[in-house]
């Protein structure tokens, strides 16, 4: 039963980091269109300067904050440079260019800080296990991505739900040509929701560098997954892409757990583990398609 | 003379002639592995030409389709694994490692596994069709990755291949003149469906497919056997591949793989029949050059690639149209980029999907 | 054209002779012998990549850009960790470059697409790294060498390591491809205690967690895990941060624990047991004057890899010594590499009847070394340690 609730609490600490990065990511797709490849370079550009920062000042606060400036500048950057001129063309456009700048991020990366993976600590504070149930206890630091990922989404639907930059944002997302109609600088809307997706993937890769190792490529890593999460949801929901990362989070950690132990009652054991990694590296492909199939929209198409 | 230059055909065939000449005047140049990069090149270049019938001509974004090239790959490797152990795959299939064998079942092998999953994955569209089609393509990777009877993630090597009819396939021109063949071959095919009936559906259906199925045409049916066509084209070259490296891994489902022969019809340009060959050419020998002057040639490679969307609309075919002055294209050939505003395909199916929802 | 390839930009540097070497290639004297080096200098294995290639270059400019006497210019390219890539840079060194002598892969998937073709073409093949079983078994070559282990060997004598800490339940993880696989195999061949718990994990996995949990709910007396590169610093690192390096002890083999991993993990991994072939504080003069030029050249700590390519320079060197510089002639290449002349880092050094090493390993702990974590080494674990493969290996 611990190790079961254990298992849960690890697929949920996933999920709220794969949230971090499908929502900026479905933002950008349900409002400008775009489907940005890049989307994992603003993460690992994030991961990448708190790494530098905290190795250079010691300072957590320090490399949080350049962690999420170097994302969010760097995206702002790429959108104002690249992106902008991409909105009018058709997604293989858009393919092709994202990942053009997969590869010059990534040996960019290479050029700047070597090959060698960089480290991160765990914060002085954060450090050591928490009791979170009677015999679980669970690493400080995840309960703490937990608690960021959930207020990040809280935030989030403050944000889009009750401001004034919301509502252009909802409005933007179904009926763009009227928000232009409207005089509203759509331009501008596009870098603020551009850089605040890319804010959000850096918060990712900050809080990611300790728990991985930060290195060329990792952005890659999660991207598909990212993309996962997103179709899952229902592209341009907010609110989708919270409900499909948990539950991708929860379905990846669930199946790796205990598909092999379930496989191996039936055959032989080394058969059986290998088979079950197998099985259960499947298992979120398996979930999109399935979801694909219902619901061809996602779980919850934006604007339903 | 004039109307000649403007005819693809006419190049494809001039550019399949002076291709035929590589392995005779490579060595002369000293460069006896040009070569083999040249069969990289035509097999990759049947691939994508096989993703354009689906994302050029009807518009229909899959980002799974090496999961047919590694299917095509896995048919000759595991008759080959069978052949060499002497057990029958399944306990009475035997295995070969003929080519005249082994290149229909992978064909066939491949069009079955497109038939499945283009006939789930039409269900969708747009955006939500490009993910179906790559979580199939994930879920066979995964698949092969955890079969450890054939090789798992270290994949099946080839040792010995048979003679076919009398030539050697070892024989690194005799392979190339084969792999050029079959794209010579392949190219008529396109062409001939690119100016059938079911080729100007496949168009109507790019253009808008709602008017389509107004008119009475079942699309479903048209894309399906697109789909499957495109899957057996890519099935062939995955074949071919396995004979050329003598090795298959499932590296060859990657979802970077089904990237990158995408990445080679949109550099090349989309619902073209020289796009695909060109932009596999330009692609395979970019990063072959660079790698061999920087092992940064990534950092060259990106921007290089983002040059030619901005600046190259509907790819180097379209630059290549614009520099040769010409402002109408046929309309079978109309490169993405240069179809207008109220036609694009998945810029549109986006926020229709959106709205809709 | 030859002029501007990487490689012989990288072997006139190596050779620290400078642009004027560029100026005038292979002037009067012999035409130097080329050494083709295929390598993943790309990507999350690229450190690797990176530590072959610079211990080989170290060896050659030790012996001022000769190796047993033989001038050499060695080609280096990077395969991309794509097989396809790698087998067509072997085609090119072999083709255009007329190279006959190749080295430098690091992963087996890498090896099975190019090896094949060298072989077949009557070229040789010296590993510093990649040694999967089936080349080392019924696949073995005349002009296949690995100077660097069966891949068995480590997690071999990782298990016999296990018996000697007296684990007598232990839980053990890989991830899920052959190597992976091989691992646990390997491990247990050896190992005589109970096995807690056998788990795989998936080649592109970043987050341990529910490895974690499992582990504690198995509680066993130790762990064994085989993660090479960025992965087993992943798997580390939670591991620590799970607070489970506290209660169970880990076990690792040399490729989950090289210099570079110890360097991001810290701190936290004082405790980690470790077999290797050798160890950068081996009490061998090779070993030290090894060390000492490599930090002094690239100022880090050598890993396991960097090692393994030096020795691969060595053993190339003397067989070259012993056939005069030629390699055309593969049986006197053989001949002449046999019986491995060449004063190893690691002290002991043979070739097995399947050209694969014959030698002994060390237990290592990683201990507080005037304030930082080093890799100390132990006890020897394996006195002239082969492998299970040999006996199905007829050339």
């Amino acid at each position: 039963m611990a190790l079961l609730l254990e298992q849960l609490l690890n697929g949920v600490q996933l999920g709220v980091t794969l949230f971090l990065l499908a929502a900026g990511l479905t933002l950008v797709f349900g409002i400008m269109g775009v489907i940005n490849l890049a989307h994992g370079s603003l993460y690992m550009v994030g991961a990448y300067a708190a790494a530098v920062a905290a190795s250079a000042t010691g300072s957590a606060i320090v490399a949080l904050l350049s962690g999420l400036a170097a994302a969010a500048g760097v995206g702002m950057v790429v959108e104002y440079v690249v992106l902008r001129r991409l909105y009018a063309r058709d997604h293989l456009d858009q393919v092709l260019a994202t990942f053009g700048l997969i590869l010059f991020f990534n040996e960019g990366m290479v050029l700047l800080f070597g090959r060698q993976p960089l480290f991160v600590n765990v914060p002085e504070a954060l450090r050591g296990t928490v009791r979170v149930l009677p015999g679980v206890d669970y690493p400080i630091y995840r309960v703490a991505i937990i608690a960021v990922g959930l207020l990040v989404a809280l935030g989030l639907y403050l944000l889009i739900q009750r401001t004034r930059v919301g509502m252009l944002v909802r409005a933007g997302a179904t009926h763009r040509e009227m928000v232009r109609a409207l005089g509203v600088d759509v331009r501008l809307l596009y870098t603020l929701v551009f850089g605040l997706g890319a804010l959000l993937a850096g918060l990712a890769g900050v809080m990611t560098g300790p728990i991985l190792s930060v290195q060329v490529g990792m952005g890659e890593q999660i991207l598909i997954l990212t993309f996962v999460v997103v179709v899952i949801g229902g592209i341009g929901s907010v609110r989708g892409a919270l409900f499909g990362a948990v539950l991708v989070g929860l379905v990846d950690t669930v199946l790796r757990a205990y598909v092999p132990g379930l496989l191996r009652q039936v055959m032989e054991g080394s058969e059986a583990d290998a088979l079950g990694a197998g099985l259960a590296s499947m298992g979120v492909y398996l979930l999109m398609a399935l979801v694909l199939l219902v619901k061809p929209r996602g779980l919850f198409p934006a604007h339903a | 003379m004039h109307k000649m230059l403007r005819d693809e055909r006419a190049w494809a065939v001039a550019l399949l002639l002076l291709a035929a000449l590589i392995p005779v005047v490579a060595p002369m140049l000293d460069s006896p592995a040009t070569v083999g990069l040249a069969t990289r090149i035509v097999i990759y270049a049947i691939a994508a030409s096989s993703l354009n019938l689906i994302l050029g001509h009807a518009g229909l974004v899959s980002f799974g389709h090496a999961a047919y090239f590694g299917l095509g790959g896995y048919a000759v490797g595991i008759l080959y694994a069978h052949y060499s152990s002497g057990e029958p795959f399944l306990g009475f299939i035997p295995g070969s490692n003929d080519l005249l064998v082994t290149m229909p079942v992978a064909i066939i092998v491949g069009g079955i596994g497109a038939a499945i999953i283009g006939a789930l994955s039409f269900r969708t569209a747009g955006v939500q069709f490009i993910m179906i089609t790559l979580a199939f393509a994930q879920m066979l990777y995964f698949l092969f990755v955890s079969l450890k009877a054939y090789g798992g993630d270290d994949g099946l090597a080839i040792r010995r291949v048979a003679p076919v009819l009398g030539m050697n396939l070892r024989d690194a021109a005799t392979l190339f003149w084969i792999c050029l063949g079959l794209l010579a071959v392949w190219l008529f095919l396109m062409d001939r469906i690119a100016r059938s009936r079911f080729g100007r559906v496949l168009a109507g259906v790019r253009q808008g497919e709602r008017r389509m199925a107004a008119l009475g045409v079942r699309t479903y049916f048209y894309k399906l056997v697109a789909f499957v066509i495109a899957g057996m084209g890519a099935a062939m070259a995955g074949a071919l591949m396995v004979n050329y490296l003598r090795f298959v891994s499932p590296d060859m489902m990657a979802w970077t793989k089904s990237g990158e022969m995408m990445i080679m019809v949109i550099l090349g340009g989309l619902g073209t029949l020289l796009g695909p060959v060109i932009g596999a050419g330009v692609l395979v020998t970019l990063e072959y050059t660079l790698s061999g002057l920087t092992e940064h040639w990534q950092f060259i490679e990106g921007p290089i690639l983002l040059l030619v969307v901005l600046f190259a609309r509907g790819g180097l075919m379209g630059a290549v149209r614009r520099l040769a002055g010409r402002r109408v294209p046929a309309p079978e050939a109309v490169p993405h980029g240069e179809l207008p505003q109220a036609q694009k395909p998945l810029g549109e199916a986006l926020p229709e999907a959106v709205r809709h929802g | 054209m030859t002029l501007n390839r990487r490689g012989l930009l990288a072997s006139g540097a190596a050779l620290g002779l400078g642009a004027a070497s560029l100026a005038r290639p292979a002037l009067a004297q012999a035409a130097p012998l080329k050494i083709g080096m295929i390598t993943t200098l790309s990507g999350a294995g690229g450190y690797i990549g990176q530590d072959i290639r610079d211990a080989f270059m170290l060896a050659m400019e030790m012996e001022g850009g000769k190796l047993g006497g033989t001038p050499i210019q060695l080609l280096v390219e990077d395969d991309g960790f794509r097989p396809g890539q790698g087998k067509q840079v072997a085609e090119r060194f072999m083709k255009n470059e007329r190279v006959k002598l190749l080295t430098g892969i690091i992963f087996s998937n890498i090896l099975g697409a190019v090896v094949g073709d060298v072989l077949d073409a009557g070229g040789i093949y010296v590993s510093p790294n990649a040694s999967p079983s089936n080349l080392a078994g019924k696949e073995c070559h005349k002009n296949f060498w690995s100077v660097a282990w069966q891949n068995d060997s480590l997690h071999e004598s990782a298990g016999q390591l296990a018996n000697n800490l007296g684990q007598k339940k232990m839980f053990i993880l890989a991830p899920n491809y052959q190597a992976g696989r091989d691992a646990l195999t390997g491990f247990k061949r050896l190992y005589k205690g109970q096995v807690a718990g056998e788990v795989y994990t998936r080649l592109d996995q970043t987050d341990y967690a529910a490895e974690m949990a499992q582990i504690r709910a198995a509680a066993p007396d130790g762990v064994y895990q085989f993660h090479p590169g960025g992965l087993g610093i992943s798997f580390l690192r939670q591991y620590v941060q799970a607070g489970l390096l506290s209660n169970i002890p880990m076990t690792l083999a040399s490729p989950s624990m090289d210099a570079t991993t110890l360097a991001a993990v810290g701190d936290a991994a004082v405790g980690i047991n470790l077999t290797s072939q050798w160890n950068s504080d081996l009490d061998v003069p090779a070993s030290k004057r090894f060390v000492a030029a490599f930090q002094a050249k690239y100022n880090r700590i050598p890993t396991f890899y960097a090692q393994q390519s030096f020795d691969t320079a060595l053993a190339i060197g003397a067989a070259l010594k012993g056939t005069g510089g030629k390699v055309d002639d593969t049986e006197a290449f053989y001949r002449a590499m046999k019986p491995a002349n060449f004063e190893s880092t690691r002290g002991k050094f043979a070739f097995g009847a399947n050209n694969h090493p014959i030698q002994d390993w060390w237990a290592i702990k990683v201990e507080n070394v005037s304030g930082k974590p080093a890799l100390v080494s132990k006890d020897r674990v394996l006195t002239n340690h082969g492998d299970v493969y040999a006996a199905q290996c007829k050339f």
